[in-house]
């Protein structure tokens, strides 16, 4: 028992105090303003307040904190992308996630894994080169395996899929990580809120106030508030704020699908993905297996659930795996994925000035939180976006220079 | 000691049929009909599981399915729920999650220590220094989880059916029967479902001391029984509510999917506990879960009971109590006003004392807390919700029987969309505004009282019927409370904790208060910090406790603090029974039994199987190819190209249509005459290509490839819909078999099969004719992919292997020979030509892949043409090129994706193939290379797998000239 845990929980002071306060009443004007208190916008406000000094920010949140996708994704976190402008971005924000438990004072329960992307053709196989090939050039540790290698991390993998997909071999990634998704938003707010950053939950952001292309203020379901600075982090509301901007994006909302088994005792302990079989796993800490699949194939703004997503998803978890016959699913739910024609995120300035977007994170964008709140926290202070994430500018799609991540994010996110 | 009754009117029990089980080593007796928790209940057991978090013995809590903690592994499978789970003949069972059996379980030593695992402890440690976490996650991941999996566990997929009604009642309790029964003469096809065993909800245990619910329910069934057009499955849930009623039941034997015009949900209340401290000990249960081991499994919960209580419930089960023989110590009524209703007379007679505006202060345990002891009762203050302990007393007893209120069971009216108020005279969330279609009755919709329930229950089949369309006169309900049948807020605090909220996660109040001082005081926020809600029973018996806590807490009204969403499954559902039967289509060509028969390795491409290459005796797979490209090149072979797309598109339009569709033009094209036709997307991306045959001035004929067929044709479809033409659209892929017929020899072979002329002039290269070929009709095309001599024959699928054979017998003497997929990739990289998805991405565009060529830029419209325009104005990044390696280059093999790297040491393309040519005599391949580096012979350098650099050349193409011209 670690003696941390006893000194806290013989202290009297426990319950620890408020992770972030309870703000109601927001000012007249703010330095900054973050629409969306998911992980991105929280740690956005959290980088401005600790790398920036600029803590006279607001943080608006129409549900809860981390409610969102944050909340209900799968917490698959790596940086085996396939473009170097891609997989060194992934790879600033895995660096930041080691150690972030620690920065953050909270258990993240940030466990690396490794994961294993399935080929099951030789075409797969081929796309897994590709990528270790650039992985390699940018220092990132990934590999292609054969299936004695993959029997090895996971010897309860039937290689031969049932016989449907024979597995031909993998893109190993040994950094490849889940964490706590909660814990994530949780540790950002308390970061921020503790350097003076106001957190305002069941507040919406309703419309835009822009004067000859300046940003000047937001309408709040709490009512205005003045500032020259906003940061839309709103996932799969983007478009509802980009219009309000009149900003234009390509991105459009597809539904993404996960679910849940009942727990049970620990046996999975890497992160596989198959493309073929549009399957992935990872045993979260509680033991519940986690199960997502690839994207619905249709836009649609909606959470609802659907039964052929759970029946496919179970089909091919069957043939990875046939012992699970009567492992039962416990829950599935639905988020908004906010999609790109690249797979890539739109990061930076916009046409509207001191209006930021961090948008696009489809079905990726949960290992990026610490990195985009950091980059995006600097874009902000410095009124340009850095190195890192020019590549993600929204000018790219006028200036067909995409940064095309396709192969590397379908089923993998 | 025994706690079985004799046999009972109401029993599920089949007493000639005995069995016998073995529960943690030990034998027990049994009957047919008992479930687990019922068998070992009766049989004395008292500790029937251990709790998940801190090990603390647990007995029966629901007998409804969601006493999480009597979870048994039976050596097969595991998770398995006792309290609704038949009990069988020579079971094994063991209860998971304990560490030396569910008695001796040594982790029971955590309850001592829970104190220092307050709720979210995990958060607050394990992670300084990080380098210990992986230390700690083992030991977490460890403790955590509920049973092992058995991976022997044999792969079932159970069988799936799709049915449709009128109208789907959930719920076979008096509420639905009445329902169905009301419904029945209107002629309208009708499914009942109920999860229990047998039908008759409340009315199959809740007796309330009188047989007359038991005769209720066998005249309901009975009249039921009369209408054909009524199904009642029993033993069957309703796992989830999907869009358009689409509503899947799960049975042991799998899954049906029903489709439903209308649905009444009936689906009652889960009994919520009230909570004090020690209320989850053996022996401590809920007033139905009592009442369900008295009437269907004839066992008596306990010998001596002190029933709390806080509704009519409470009584009803005090009277069942006292007819089987309990002895009823007294009723601990939390409500200062005491039960309005006459039971409370019928119980004072039989000599219990009622203690009104009381509570159970505490539990007391019996040895090792397998048990109760007795009761700590003192007076209770309604108003603040604290027990008055000054004048507290204990009385003796071996269980306590609870009751203080219901959460509805309205899983699936929440799925389906229904807005939920809160009705405070039946402290209930109840639909406000349901969905079209769903109906809502009984229980689930705030109506407890008997009659109430059935006029409830007539009620919303007469709205589903006018729904459905009929004429029946409306029914109306009175919905009046004498009392609510659920307290606001049946907590008792205790200095010492204990009282549980969550069973399946050991949360107890302070665990609340907690999480909300911290911050989470929302309530999807407490839920995630406090996982109330999350275990398997998914917040089943501890969501409704939770939200009146967290409205005690913020001093907001129960409405204001809301609900958790509530997602399927409704209980959890077994992978196999989702998963079905599991169908895996593939496609094969009319060849693939001579292929099999001629050992092809087979491929799959898309959603065929097509042979790769052929096996052949002595050879290694690579020189097996080898033979099979130098059969092309110096006599002949032939592919089965069945699996190609093969489009028909024919109107007046169809030559405009193509023209917008495809890149190339196809006005001025000829009859008789082919095309490339390179597709793109809007982004001006590289998405297919094939051929265009003009079959007529209104008809042509296009070929996909195998991989991207059905998509092409769904872009057709769908570009016509906009663009309107006067166009017909059919894929015409599974009609047609398709041969290649490839290398110098072809000419020959082929002229002996059919009377065209195949000469240069009457069939020169990119023509197309109808014709006969060993007498089939077939379409002839003269293309080049492979060989700059082949023609390919697509016949009626049916004849294909006629004309293969044919081939085959004909070409024999020249060496004509099949080749696969493998030997088709080396043929069409010697002539130089790339393939899309192989040479290309998912964002290469036509410059890039060097295909200007195919593009009519000029044309007013083709799909991407804007896009390209742009791109054009840009400088390109990448180019592919052709290229080869040194002549008798030895070195490390090269393989596709190995990176391209420039001077500067960046990337600047990556190869794409890449293989050795019998023919050439050398390494060729293709690759992406720096644009302004592409003139013939200008070198580049491609990183190996090592990371040395090779040095490469770019080529001319085809690359088979290459030994011609040298
Ligand atoms: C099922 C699923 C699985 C996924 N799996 C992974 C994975 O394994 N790995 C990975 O990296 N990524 C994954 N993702 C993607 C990832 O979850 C998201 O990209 C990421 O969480 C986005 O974070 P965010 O903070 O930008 O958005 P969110 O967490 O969605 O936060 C946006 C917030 O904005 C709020 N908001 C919206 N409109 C307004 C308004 N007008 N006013 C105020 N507030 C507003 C919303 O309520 C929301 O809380 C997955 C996504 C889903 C749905």
């Amino acid at each position: 028992m670690p003696l941390r845990l006893l000194k806290y929980a013989l202290s009297r002071k426990h319950p620890a105090p408020r992770f972030f306060r309870d703000c109601t009443e927001p000012k007249k004007s703010y330095d900054a303003v973050i629409i969306g208190g998911g992980g991105h916008g929280l740690a956005a406000a959290y980088y401005l307040a600790k790398d920036h000094g600029i803590t006279n920010v607001a943080v608006l949140e129409k549900g809860y904190i981390g409610g969102g996708n944050t909340g209900r994704n799968t917490t698959i976190v790596r940086s085996n992308y396939l473009t170097p402008e891609g997989v060194n971005f992934y790879d600033a924000s895995v660096k930041i996630y080691e150690g972030l438990s620690e920065e953050l004072d909270i258990n993240l329960f940030y466990s690396t894994r490794g994961h294993f992307t399935l080929a099951h053709t030789e075409s797969a196989l081929r796309t897994m080169r590709w990528r270790a090939e650039v992985n390699k050039h940018v220092g990132v540790d990934s590999y292609v395996v054969g299936p004695d290698e993959i029997s090895k991390a996971c010897p309860q993998l039937d290689i031969s899929c049932s016989g449907k997909a024979p597995i031909v071999g993998a893109l190993y990634h040994g950094p490849g990580s889940i964490a706590r998704h909660d814990a994530v938003a949780w540790g950002y707010a308390r970061g921020a809120d503790s350097m003076g950053v106001e957190i305002f939950q069941n507040t919406e952001v309703t419309g835009l106030d822009i004067q000859s292309g300046k940003i000047k203020g937001v309408h709040t379901s709490r009512g205005y508030i003045a500032t020259n600075k906003v940061l839309s982090a709103v996932a799969g509301f983007t478009p509802r704020i980009t219009n309000m901007a009149g900003v234009d994006t390509p991105i459009v909302i597809h539904p993404l699908q996960a679910c849940v088994s009942e727990p049970m005792k620990p046996w999975l302990n890497t992160i596989l993905v198959s493309g073929s079989l549009h399957v992935y796993v990872s045993q979260s800490s509680r033991g519940e297996l986690v199960m997502g699949s690839s994207l619905d194939p249709y836009e649609v703004h909606s959470t609802r659930s659907s039964l052929d997503f759970v029946e496919g998803l179970t089909s091919h978890m069957l043939d990875m795996f046939p012992f699970l016959s009567n492992v039962k699913i416990v829950r599935q739910w639905a988020g908004m994925a906010d999609m790109t024609p690249d797979f890539s995120p739109i990061m930076g300035t916009t046409p509207v000035e001191g209006f930021y977007l961090d948008a696009g994170w489809g079905t990726w964008g949960f290992k990026a939180t610490p990195i985009s709140g950091k980059t995006m926290a600097a874009t902000m202070a410095n009124d340009q976006a850095p190195e890192l994430i020019k590549p993600f500018r929204l000018s790219r799609f006028e200036d067909y220079d995409l940064t095309g991540e396709k192969g590397a994010a379908s089923v993998g996110h | 000691m025994s706690k079985r009754l004799p046999q009972r009117a109401s029993e599920w029990l089949k007493r000639d049929k005995p069995i016998s089980f073995y529960f943690e080593g030990q034998k027990y007796q049994a009957y047919e009909g008992d479930t687990i928790s019922s068998a070992l209940w009766a049989a004395g057991e008292t500790v029937l599981g251990r709790s998940f978090k801190y090990h603390r013995p647990r007995g029966v809590l629901s007998l409804a399915n969601h006493d999480v903690n009597v979870m048994l592994a039976d050596g097969t499978d595991t998770n398995m729920r006792g309290d609704v789970l038949p009990v069988q003949d020579g079971m094994q069972l063991t209860v998971v999650n304990t560490d030396g059996g569910v008695k001796n379980d040594k982790k029971r030593f955590i309850d001592a220590i829970s104190s220092i695992l307050p709720v979210g402890f995990y958060y607050k440690a394990f992670h300084t220094p990080r380098s210990l976490f992986p230390f700690w996650e083992n030991i977490i991941r460890k403790s955590a989880g509920l049973g092992v999996v058995n991976f022997n566990y044999p792969r079932e997929l159970k069988r799936k059916l799709h049915t449709h009604c009128d109208l789907l009642i959930i719920g076979a309790g008096p509420t639905g029967l009445t329902a169905a029964l009301m419904a029945a003469p209107h002629g309208v096809n009708i499914i009942v479902v109920d999860e229990n065993a047998q039908a008759g909800g409340s009315l199959s245990y809740d007796l309330g001391g009188s047989d007359e619910s038991a005769k209720r329910l066998a005249d309901l069934l009975a009249e039921l029984a009369k209408y054909p057009n009524v199904t009642l499955r029993t033993g069957a849930y309703a796992a989830g509510y999907y869009t358009d009623h689409l509503i899947p039941i799960v049975e042991t034997t799998g899954i049906t999917k029903v489709r439903a015009k209308a649905v009444i949900v009936a689906s009652g209340a889960f009994e919520q506990p009230p909570v004090f401290r020690n209320n989850d000990l053996p022996g401590v249960m809920l007033a139905t879960a009592a009442q369900r081991l008295l009437a269907r499994y004839a066992t008596k919960p306990c010998e001596s009971a002190v029933v709390f209580a806080a509704n009519k419930q409470g009584y009803r089960a005090a009277m069942d109590l006292l007819d089987a023989g309990v002895t009823v110590k007294a009723i601990v009524d939390l409500r200062a006003e005491g039960e309005p209703c006459s039971l409370v007379d019928a119980i004072k007679s039989r000599g219990v004392a009622i203690y009104n505006g009381a509570c159970v202060y505490e539990v007391l345990p019996a040895a090792n807390k397998f048990g109760v002891k007795g009761a700590v009762i003192c007076s209770y203050d309604e108003a603040s919700a604290k027990p008055l302990l000054h004048d507290r007393f204990t009385l003796a007893c071996d269980g306590i029987i609870m009751s203080a209120g219901w959460a509805p069971a309205a899983a699936l009216l929440y799925q389906a969309g229904t807005g939920m108020r809160y009705e405070k005279s039946a402290e209930q969330f109840v639909p406000a505004k349901l969905p079209a279609g769903m109906f809502a009755a009984g229980k689930v919709n705030g109506i407890f009282d008997l009659a109430q329930r059935l006029q409830d229950g007539a009620r919303a089949a007469s709205e589903a019927l006018t729904y459905l369309g009929k004429q029946v006169p409306s029914v109306t309900v009175d919905r009046e409370y004498i009392a609510s049948p659920s307290h606001p807020y049946p907590m008792v605090e205790h200095p010492k904790g204990k009282n549980f909220v969550d069973f399946d996660e050991d949360i107890s109040i302070k665990d609340f208060v907690h999480a909300a001082q911290e911050g989470f005081d929302n309530i999807e926020l407490m839920k995630r910090f406090t996982t109330v809600g999350m275990g398997p029973s998914q917040g089943k018996h501890s969501n409704m406790n939770a939200i009146r806590i967290l409205a005690r807490i913020r001093q907001l009204p129960v409405e204001r603090i809301g609900t958790t969403t509530a997602r399927p499954f409704f209980h959890p559902t077994p992978i196999g029974h989702l998963a079905g039967r599991g169908l895996h289509p593939h496609r094969l060509t009319t060849l693939h039994g001579w292929h099999e028969a001629h050992d092809a390795e087979f491929t799959d491409v898309g959603v065929w199987k097509r042979p790769a290459w052929y096996r052949r005796a002595g050879l290694e797979k690579q020189q097996a190819i080898y033979e099979e490209a130098l059969a092309v090149r110096k006599a002949a072979g032939m592919i089965d190209v069945g699996t190609l797309g093969k489009l028909e598109v024919r109107g007046p339009d169809a030559a405009e249509f193509l023209e917008r569709f495809y890149t190339g033009s196809f006005k001025t094209q000829k009859i008789g005459r082919t095309r490339y036709a390179l597709l793109l997307d809007e982004a001006g991306v590289m998405v297919d290509d094939g051929i265009a045959c003009r079959i007529a001035e209104d008809y042509f004929y296009i070929t996909a490839s195998t991989t991207n067929a059905a998509a092409v044709y769904r872009e057709m479809q769908r570009w016509l819909q906009i663009w309107q033409l006067d166009v017909g659209l059919v894929n015409v892929t599974g009609a047609y078999g398709g041969i290649n017929l490839a290398g110098p020899a072809a000419r020959g072979i082929l002229s002996r099969l059919t009377l065209r002329p195949l000469d240069d002039a009457s069939l020169p290269f990119g023509a197309v004719c109808d014709t006969e070929i060993a007498g089939v009709p077939a379409r002839l095309i003269r293309v080049g992919f492979v060989s700059d001599l082949a023609f390919e024959m697509h016949v009626p699928a049916g004849s294909a292997q006629h004309v293969w054979n044919a081939l085959l017998e004909n070409g024999a003497a020249e060496g004509l020979r099949p080749f696969g997929t493998d030997t088709q990739r080396l043929l069409r990289l010697e002539m130089g030509n790339h393939l899309i998805g192989q040479d290309t991405d998912g964002l290469t565009q036509p410059f890039e892949a060097g295909s200007e060529g195919a593009i009519q830029f000029e044309k007013p419209f083709f799909i991407g043409q804007r896009s390209l325009q742009i791109i054009a104005r840009k400088p390109l990044n990448k180019r592919l090129v052709p290229f080869t390696l040194s002549e008798g280059y030895q070195g490390e093999t090269i393989n596709e994706c190995n990176l391209v790297i420039g001077a500067d040491g960046n990337i600047k393309g990556r190869v794409t193939s890449i293989a050795f040519s019998p023919t050439v005599g050398r390494f060729i391949g293709f690759a992406y290379v720096d644009p302004a580096n592409v003139a013939e012979g200008a070198a580049f350098n491609i990183r190996t797998d090592s990371g040395s650099l090779v040095m490469a050349r770019v080529a001319a193409t085809p690359f088979v000239q290459l030994q011609s011209e040298a």
